[in-house]
């Protein structure tokens, strides 16, 4: 059991249904960002993600589209990077901002030091994205997962589960598929 | 300058002779290395006899997972007397097997067993390698009969030889 001690367990964190905490995190222009000062979204697409990672490049236009698809209803997409910078030097703030003015994100890149929020939502691995819808006065997690189920290929994919989700919460429907797990670059964590 | 460019000359050559008289590589499996899919690899995750099996999950990519192939590269040389089989299991795009996948084993003359498990549809399979399994890399499972262990994040040489003797000497 000792052994056990020391290994980050993944089990932590939100699970669909659960009630998600907002952040006042800096976005890549330098201003700070919390879901809260986004006020006419219905809810957001929360995606952990960064610049190094192969996942993450190969899924980068595919969050493009899915901001540039569903931020006009209300559900915009926030990255996140929660790696270390100095564990790996691609992610840090300058590159991140590098980054965002190459693949002209339209949406907030933030920077998460010491993976505050990472710890919190549970995010492991890039990309890792979360669905919330707000309700009420509450952020409510719908979906936490993968974006669709063929990394490589995006036109082999058969399952869209981000947009699965979003099209069902704008439709007021059940989200079939709530929890989805993939393959992943480990987010990296502060050196103890 | 005309001696320089001599000596340069025949540095050059020297270099091109040298690389034809090197040795082949030692690892001739670099080109046997089977990608298959996760229906032909669940077998493996289950087998019944004495061995102590170590899988890991890694990628050329991921930098935490090539900074630990040296610890199961040693762990196989040092228990090669044991009943332990350690085999890493790449998951590199299908498009990276031939261009990073095989030039890496290569040049680190990577003497473990691997397998290249390409099935894109991650969210069918994680989970039957283990319920607790995020998705994140590296990740290492250890089991022999029916006794398992396995692990999310990166191993050191301590850590990984504490788990095998866990099994081999408890």
């Amino acid at each position: 059991m000792l052994l056990l001690g020391f290994l980050y367990s993944g089990a932590q964190g939100y699970q669909p249904g659960g009630k998600a905490t907002d952040f006042e995190l800096t976005n890549v222009d330098g201003n700070t960002v919390s879901l809260g000062s986004m006020s006419d979204a219905k809810g957001y697409i929360v995606v952990f993600t960064c610049n190094s990672c192969p996942y993450s490049v190969a899924y980068e236009d595919r969050i493009i589209a899915l901001h540039n698809q569903y931020a006009p209803k209300g559900y915009p997409v926030v990255a996140i990077n929660s790696n270390d910078s100095l564990v790996q030097v691609r992610d840090s703030f300058s590159a991140m901002k590098q980054r965002a003015i190459e693949k002209q994100f339209g949406f907030p890149y933030l920077l998460d030091t010491d993976q505050k929020y990472a710890n919190i939502y549970g995010a492991t691995r890039t990309p890792h994205v979360f669905v919330l819808n707000r309700e009420n006065n509450d952020l409510v997690v719908k979906y936490i997962g993968a974006i669709d189920n063929n990394f490589e290929f995006p036109d082999s994919a058969t399952e869209h589960y981000v947009s699965e989700a979003v099209e069902a919460l704008l439709s007021g429907k059940e989200i079939i598929t709530n929890a989805t797990k993939a393959i992943g670059c480990s987010i990296k964590r502060k050196k103890q | 300058m005309s001696t320089m460019k001599t000596n340069l000359l025949f540095a050059a050559i020297l270099l091109s002779v040298l690389q034809f008289c090197l040795p082949v590589n030692s690892r001739a499996q670099t080109n046997e290395v089977a990608t298959i899919g996760f229906d032909d690899f669940l077998p493996l995750l289950s087998k019944t006899n004495d061995t102590l099996y170590v899988i890991n999950f890694w990628a050329t990519w991921c930098a935490p997972c090539v900074e630990e192939l040296p610890h199961f590269e040693v762990a196989n040389k040092h228990y090669k007397n044991r009943k332990l089989k350690i085999l890493l299991v790449s998951l590199d795009f299908k498009g990276a097997k031939d261009s990073r996948l095989l030039p890496f084993l290569q040049k680190h003359d990577i003497q473990c067993e691997v397998l290249h498990l390409y099935e894109p549809d991650a969210n069918q399979w994680i989970s039957r390698v283990d319920s607790t399994w995020t998705g994140a890399i590296p990740a290492t499972l250890f089991y022999r009969n029916t006794q398992r262990l396995f692990t999310e994040g990166s191993l050191t040489s301590q850590s990984l030889n504490q788990y095998i003797n866990s099994f081999l000497n408890p």
